[in-house]
């Protein structure tokens, strides 16, 4: 039972770092930029959230609040790209990486100062429930994790493969001029592209808001959701997912059989042991230069 | 721009273009040893917290600039340089003229421990590799708490060289001079290194790794000198920085710093030393403005001192931004340009500087 | 004569693709020695090969009687081969004179340690590089060129510069991918001019893949056609330009009898 309770924590987490890990990929996929900022999307996704539910802030009903604030995330992604990032086409990645990085920086910072530092919880109708099937009780906001991004994970699947949008998103990630020449609008599909990647970090947000409590500083998962996506396979979406489950999982078991201090690093060494050794991830997806 | 007439081949190959530009440095460093008579002991210790951060700089500069690679992760090597010479002098009694180079050799080591199993790896996956090591190093140092102290952190010994000490507090000059003789050094080092075969071979890797081994570059142990001379460099200012600082642990080094560092030589200009110090001035000097901007403001409108955390990265972030998406040369570039526009008037183009766009994945690939 | 390169039965495989088809030649120093063909031949992956950024799936690279298949990419400059790339991999953000003087990088006569000193014996060797250095800018005519940065120059010169970049290794055979791809008549000519004069000046043989067949039946003294990896004829400019295969691959087996050889 005990190790259940690890396994069922340790997939509600992983799975949002999955869902973190599947923003980075969407847009690296795309538009081959790394949002360093994706885990602060996260954190205001939750914080929006927050924002409309909580009774301190606007206090609207959560299900309300719920599909505003990823729309409202999803705009925000949209205008991000739109007004800053699309700027950066065609430069070095590196570039986008420092952006996105100083973007993370502003974005905590604004966060903090609308909503403060001090924790705080979402007041949902999930918090704090419990889920009983045969003797065994788990978390409903655990519980709810899972399945949402199993859904969403589905959903995305069959939008990148079977849609017309989603295979010409794949098509101007590939190679941007042809893409262009072949009539897609490769710059409005990058936005677009960020404007998904803001909604799954707000849904991510605002399932992590629902496990416990939330500050500013939460934004920094992202790197653990990084190495998560570059462990799956930084090209891959069922990877990204899966390098989410993986590190979600470790943890807890790390924590309890490894002396003190050292779950942290497992992660992190994980990582680096992937990187010396596959480094495409473990569901690859090569690609070489031809001279 | 000024022409040269060059007489010699050592035109080429000298420190500097001509005696004008030798006059002007010569002239800086002059101002730089006369410092402490010009300023107080506040900016003193501002100065030489800059010059820390430009040594610091100059090293990732060496690697990223220089040699093209990633690196989200060099706090680890202030970490390692640290650590190692304050370690060195409290547990085995080196005097500081013997643990300060060791302590940058052992650096240089980690650096090229790092560079071995990471060679072949490019771009954002190296930049991954980078900061996962800098985490890393940050939980490393707290589980080795036996010897590092752990999060309670170690107290940096005064400096004692030739019977003098130097601690920040006690002798300001001495501790500042001290600095900018490592610093010049490490700026002599870094002007030799690019005028030889070394500096050319790494940024041959930097432009075209492919065509740097078929000059017959050796790939991946040159990048592994590199890392070497990189942490090396960055090893010797962390350990200036535990001075300075007094006291240090593992949150001094942390992620964060690593991605400051990066951050920095960036809005400095990437490639060029005069960027490791234009950031290492931002750096140093962001935190004074801040403040005393703070102080007018709410002096101007009467409110009381508000202290926002994470407003000094929030501005620095913007800053960055600015600089990323409108100056992407960074501040050097940007006195490059006003200077060529000078020299050149009125004669300037806009496009002499412009830098080739690439739209294809495959031309993005090295 | 000698033979300087000698491929042997080598064969190349990209995944289901054969690139390089059971393809043997022999380079003979001093001559200059042409691989012709339609795109996707497999032209340049023989370059590739002989540069050890592939390892052929069968078949042996003997240079100077001796196999190459065992080195590393970067041990191929040191043995005296040198070569230029079809889409030029010069380094971008480093002057000409940069450019040309990583060309010398074979002969580094120093270390890590008396760099970063810079000792007089650094001073001495920098300049000795730099001479060299210089007899290729002269031979070439990159004079008003030298402080320019590449990412600036045209295409005709950075062309130029490639080709400076491997003559400034002094190399024993030199590897010219396209040599005239994107040249006017002009800058091609001069290409000519500088090909005859590597080769009788200098003595350096020459392996070149090119597509304008009119330099290619001036500079050469054998041919080699290639198509879909495999060998169609080998020969002098002329045997090879009348041969009945390379005819049908290049222009179709109907055009056969239009074609003057």
């Amino acid at each position: 039972m005990d190790v259940l309770q690890l396994v069922v924590s340790g997939l509600a987490n992983g799975c949002v770092y999955g869902l973190i890990a599947l923003g980075f990929v969407l847009i690296y996929k795309a538009t081959e930029a790394v949002n360093f900022a994706q885990g602060d999307f996260m954190m205001l996704g939750a914080y929006v959230c927050l924002g409309l539910t909580n009774e301190q802030f606007l206090g609207l009903p959560f299900w309300f609040s719920v599909p505003v604030a990823i729309l409202i995330m999803g705009a925000f992604g949209y205008l991000l790209d739109a007004t800053v990032v699309r700027r950066m086409f065609g430069q070095p990645q590196v570039a986008v990486i420092i952006l996105t990085i100083a973007i993370g920086f502003v974005l905590r910072f604004v966060a903090g100062l609308i909503w403060g530092h001090q924790p705080v919880s979402l007041e949902s109708p999930i918090a704090g429930r419990d889920v009983r099937f045969g003797g065994v009780v788990l978390g409903l906001d655990e519980v709810a994790v899972i399945i949402v991004t199993v859904l969403l994970t589905v959903l995305l699947y069959f939008y990148f493969n079977r849609t017309r949008l989603g295979i010409a998103m794949q098509a101007s990630s590939q190679n941007q001029l042809a893409a262009y020449y072949m009539g897609i609008p490769v710059k409005r599909l990058n936005s677009l592209i960020w404007a998904l990647a803001g909604a799954v970090a707000a849904v991510a947000g605002i399932l992590f808001a629902a496990k416990g409590s939330i500050e500013p500083s939460i934004g920094l998962l992202g790197i653990k959701a990084f190495a998560a996506a570059v462990i799956g396979g930084f090209g891959s979406l069922p990877g990204a997912l899966l390098g989410g489950i993986i590190i979600g999982l470790i943890e807890p078991f790390s924590s309890r059989y490894l002396a003190a201090g050292f779950s942290h690093i497992v992660p992190y060494l994980l990582l680096f042991l992937i990187l010396v050794v596959r480094p495409h991830g473990i569901l690859a997806q090569v690609h070489s230069k031809k001279v | 721009m000024r022409t040269v007439f060059k007489t010699s081949y050592d035109a080429d190959i000298d420190l500097f273009r001509h005696s004008a530009q030798a006059g002007w440095y010569v002239l800086l460093t002059v101002i730089a040893v006369a410092l402490p008579w010009l300023v107080n002991t506040f900016w003193l210790g501002e100065a030489t917290n800059m010059l820390i951060w430009a040594i610091a700089g100059m090293g990732l500069m060496l690697l990223v600039g220089q040699t093209g690679q990633a690196s989200l992760g060099h706090a680890a090597f202030l970490a390692v340089g640290c650590y190692a010479n304050v370690l060195l002098q409290q547990r085995l009694g080196l005097p500081f003229i013997l643990s300060f180079p060791l302590c940058g050799l052992i650096a240089g080591i980690a650096g090229v421990l790092v560079a071995i199993p990471t060679a072949r790896l490019h771009g954002i996956y190296l930049a991954i590799a980078t900061l996962a090591i800098g985490i890393l190093i940050d939980d490393l140092i707290v589980v080795a708490e036996p010897l590092t102290g752990g999060v309670m952190g170690l107290f940096a010994p005064d400096i004692s060289i030739f019977g003098l000490t130097i601690n920040r507090y006690g002798n300001p000059w001495l501790l500042y001079w001290l600095v900018l003789f490592v610093t010049v050094l490490v700026v002599l080092a870094y002007r030799n290194i690019q005028r030889t075969p070394l500096g050319r071979s790494f940024a041959a890797i930097r432009d075209s790794e492919v065509s740097a081994k078929a000059m017959g570059v050796n790939v991946a142990k040159t990048k592994a000198v590199s890392f070497g001379l990189s942490a090396a460099i960055t090893g010797l200012a962390g350990a200036l920085m535990g001075h300075f600082a007094g006291i240090f642990n593992n949150e001094t080094f942390n992620i964060i710093i690593s991605i400051q560092l990066l951050l920095m030589i960036v809005i400095g200009g990437l490639g060029s030393i005069h960027g490791a110090f234009f950031g290492a001035m931002v750096v140093a000097v962001l935190p004074q403005a801040i403040a005393i901007s703070r102080d007018l403001v709410t002096g101007a409108l009467g409110m009381g001192s508000v202290a926002i955390p994470g407003m000094e990265a929030a501005i620095f972030g913007i800053i960055l931004m600015v600089f990323i998406l409108f100056e992407p040369m960074g501040i050097y570039g940007r006195w490059l340009k006003i200077r060529t526009y000078f020299e050149l008037f009125p004669f300037y183009r806009r496009d002499m500087f412009r830098r080739q766009r690439s739209y294809l994945k495959t031309e993005r690939m090295r | 004569m000698t033979a300087l390169l000698e491929l042997d039965h080598v064969t190349l495989r990209f995944g289901g693709v054969t690139a390089v088809d059971d393809v043997s030649f022999t380079v003979e120093e001093g001559e200059v020695f042409a691989l012709v063909g339609p795109n996707g031949a497999g032209k340049s992956t023989v370059f590739n090969l002989v540069s050890r950024f592939y390892d052929p799936a069968a078949g042996d690279i003997r240079f100077m009687g001796e196999s190459i298949l065992k080195r590393p990419p970067h041990d191929i400059a040191r043995l005296g081969i040198a070569r230029t790339f079809q889409n030029i991999e010069l380094f971008e953000q480093a002057t000409v004179l940069q450019n040309l003087l990583v060309g010398r990088h074979r002969h580094r006569g120093t270390w890590l340690l008396n760099e970063v000193l810079f000792t007089p014996f650094v001073r001495n060797e920098e300049r000795r590089h730099r001479a060299a250095v210089e007899k290729v800018i002269e031979f070439l005519d990159l004079q008003p060129y030298r402080e320019k940065y590449i990412a600036g120059l045209p295409y005709g010169v950075r062309k130029v510069v490639e080709m400076g970049r491997a003559l400034a290794l002094e190399p024993k055979l030199l590897l010219l991918d396209e040599p005239a791809s994107g040249l006017s008549v002009e800058e091609t000519q001069d290409v000519a001019f500088w090909i005859e004069d590597i080769k009788k000046q200098m003595g350096i043989t020459v392996l070149m893949v090119e597509h304008d067949m009119h330099l290619v039946a001036t500079v050469s003294d054998r041919v080699l056609a290639l198509a879909d990896g495999k060998m169609l004829a080998l020969g002098t400019p002329r045997e090879v330009q009348g041969h009945p295969a390379v005819v049908e691959a290049y222009i179709g087996a109907h055009a056969k009898s239009k074609v003057m050889a």
